[in-house]
């Protein structure tokens, strides 16, 4: 419909758009072999010799920390969201599009709003400040994340499903484990995967609800503010785009087997900065 | 705050408020972030929506699961791995530079200015903004197309009358992430930006740990209020729908 030019300019202008987003995310891994501690283009000399070197006693604590906060946010986001998202969608109760409507707020506010309002409240309570804060500001937005999911889900598939299961005379578990699970599992690996990497890579909120820890965010975030150990930031950069690809990809073929809408892919995005 | 013991007392009042309002400086800072989160906004709708209507409507199936996995990915890597090299790119002695002597171009020192800023935060926000728009033109039928040429519209008229207005909730709802989440952040100005970078964001980030939290709280209201109303207008013109 559209004419030739048109195409050839749309196709061009897309190209580019790909490539803007692109050769930035080539550069970095680039420069993790950059032999010199200065990092300037070109680069003169290739070298693996800081892959040994950032595998320092810090970055490992940072990472492990990270890893541990992800687990447990992601653990309560599938939990608390997963049940928020049945009783949204099955039951009709008073306060229900609040409750959506607040559950779905952590991702629409900027992340500043939410970082000041935990300290705040963790501040306001005397509640000092450790892992379970940080993991208490993950879950707010990672929740958010495997609600979405679980709830295109649910909207999709019909109740009439588990009234032929009773039908039937399967029992309440019965209707979990052969009706509900089969339909669900797809969208909360999904959702626990997203939520992962969101809580993986949060800085916003963590730097507000952190105390002394550091996580590998935090981390890295230090020594670019200090301009220290830049080529241990390169590594990471390296390691980190390889190996939140494989995760992104995984839960992009579930996502696409089971059909969820571009709204659980943005929304899920959009949590990650929030 | 107790100018004795330096504690934060509660006292209920407005005053907090009242500071922000009759200093200019915290007007500036208030507009430059507003200023910048609208820039970006805009730059993102410029750069997505013919990238959008190629994947909707151009692209063939292998083509576009590759765009939308391109457009995809970057979203998830480490969003300060993403601050981090744009600051190696833009520095004096970095490619940007290096690309414009090559091909014979006068250097542009853009590095720790809000020009960096702003092209960052166009940078890591972009596909929150293809995403939406495209999933809003995919949902554009061939037939409304077809229906407005054999009443006799020509390409543009086409695009402009009919394409638009479908495709504008998917816009709006882009430009929700986009607008949000450059209004509460702080990061990239402060790794990236010079001393007049300065958002609303990294005047909170400053707070923190000292006797300001409470003027931090009320100066973070400020993106509150403003994605308060944006919301609301974004409701009105259809937006959530697209998400």
């Amino acid at each position: 419909m559209e004419t030739r030019a048109t195409r050839v300019a749309l196709t061009i202008w897309s190209a580019l758009v790909v490539l803007f987003l692109w050769i930035p995310l080539a550069l970095i891994m680039l420069y993790a072999f950059n032999k010199s501690n200065v990092e300037s283009w070109p680069i003169t000399s290739f070298s693996t010799h800081w892959f040994h070197a950032a595998w320092t006693a810090e970055v490992r604590t940072a990472l492990w920390l990270s890893v541990r906060v992800g687990l447990i946010a992601t653990g309560i986001a599938l939990a608390l969201g997963s049940m928020a998202a049945f009783g949204v969608a099955r039951f009709r109760f008073f306060g229900r599009e609040s409750i959506s409507f607040l559950l779905v707020l952590p991702i629409a506010l900027p992340g500043i709003v939410t970082a000041i309002a935990l300290n705040s409240a963790f501040v306001a309570g005397n509640i000092t400040l450790s892992t379970w804060t940080i993991v208490t500001g993950h879950a707010t937005f990672c929740v958010v994340v495997v609600y979405n999911n679980v709830l295109a889900r649910l909207r999709r598939s019909s109740p009439s499903l588990l009234e032929a299961s009773q039908d039937l005379g399967a029992d309440g578990w019965q209707t979990f484990r052969f009706v509900i699970w089969p339909v669900l599992s797809g969208a909360l690996v999904a959702g626990g995967l997203l939520a992962f990497a969101l809580s993986f890579d949060e800085v916003i909120v963590t730097y507000f609800t952190a105390g002394a820890q550091n996580t590998l965010p935090l981390l890295i975030f230090g020594y670019i503010r200090l301009g220290q150990q830049l080529p241990v930031v390169n590594v990471i950069a390296f390691a980190m785009i390889l190996l939140t690809a494989i995760p992104v990809l995984l839960a992009q073929r579930l996502v696409r087997d089971t059909g969820v809408t571009v709204r659980g892919a943005a929304a899920a995005a959009q949590a990650q900065q929030a | 705050m107790d100018p004795f013991t330096s504690e934060v007392r509660h006292i209920w009042n407005v005053d907090n408020y009242r500071l922000l309002w009759d200093t200019s400086a915290y007007h500036s800072i208030a507009f430059r972030t507003i200023g910048i989160a609208a820039a970006v906004t805009l730059a993102d709708a410029i750069l997505a929506f013919p990238l959008g209507y190629f994947m909707a409507r151009i692209a063939g199936g292998r083509s576009r699961a590759f765009v939308f996995v391109a457009v995809l990915l970057p979203l998830w890597s480490s969003y300060l791995i993403r601050v981090y090299i744009w600051r190696l790119i833009l520095n004096h002695d970095g490619v940007l530079n290096w690309t414009l002597q090559k091909v014979g171009l006068p250097a542009a020192n853009i590095g720790y200015t809000n020009w960096a800023v702003w092209l960052i935060f166009t940078y890591i926000w972009l596909p929150f903004m293809v995403l939406p728009v495209y999933g809003a033109l995919e949902r554009v039928p061939d037939s409304f197309l077809e229906a407005s040429r054999d009443l006799g519209a020509g390409g543009w008229t086409t695009f402009r009358r009919v394409v638009l207005p479908l495709a504008l909730p998917g816009v709006i709802a882009g430009s929700i992430f986009t607008f949000s989440l450059t209004l509460g952040d702080y990061i990239t100005p402060l790794l990236a930006g010079g001393a007049s970078s300065q958002f609303i964001g990294n005047v909170v980030y400053d707070s923190i740990g000292t006797q300001q939290t409470p003027f931090a709280a009320a100066f973070a209201a400020v993106p509150l209020v403003v994605m308060g109303v944006y919301l609301l207008i974004a409701r009105r013109l259809g937006a959530f729908e697209a998400l």
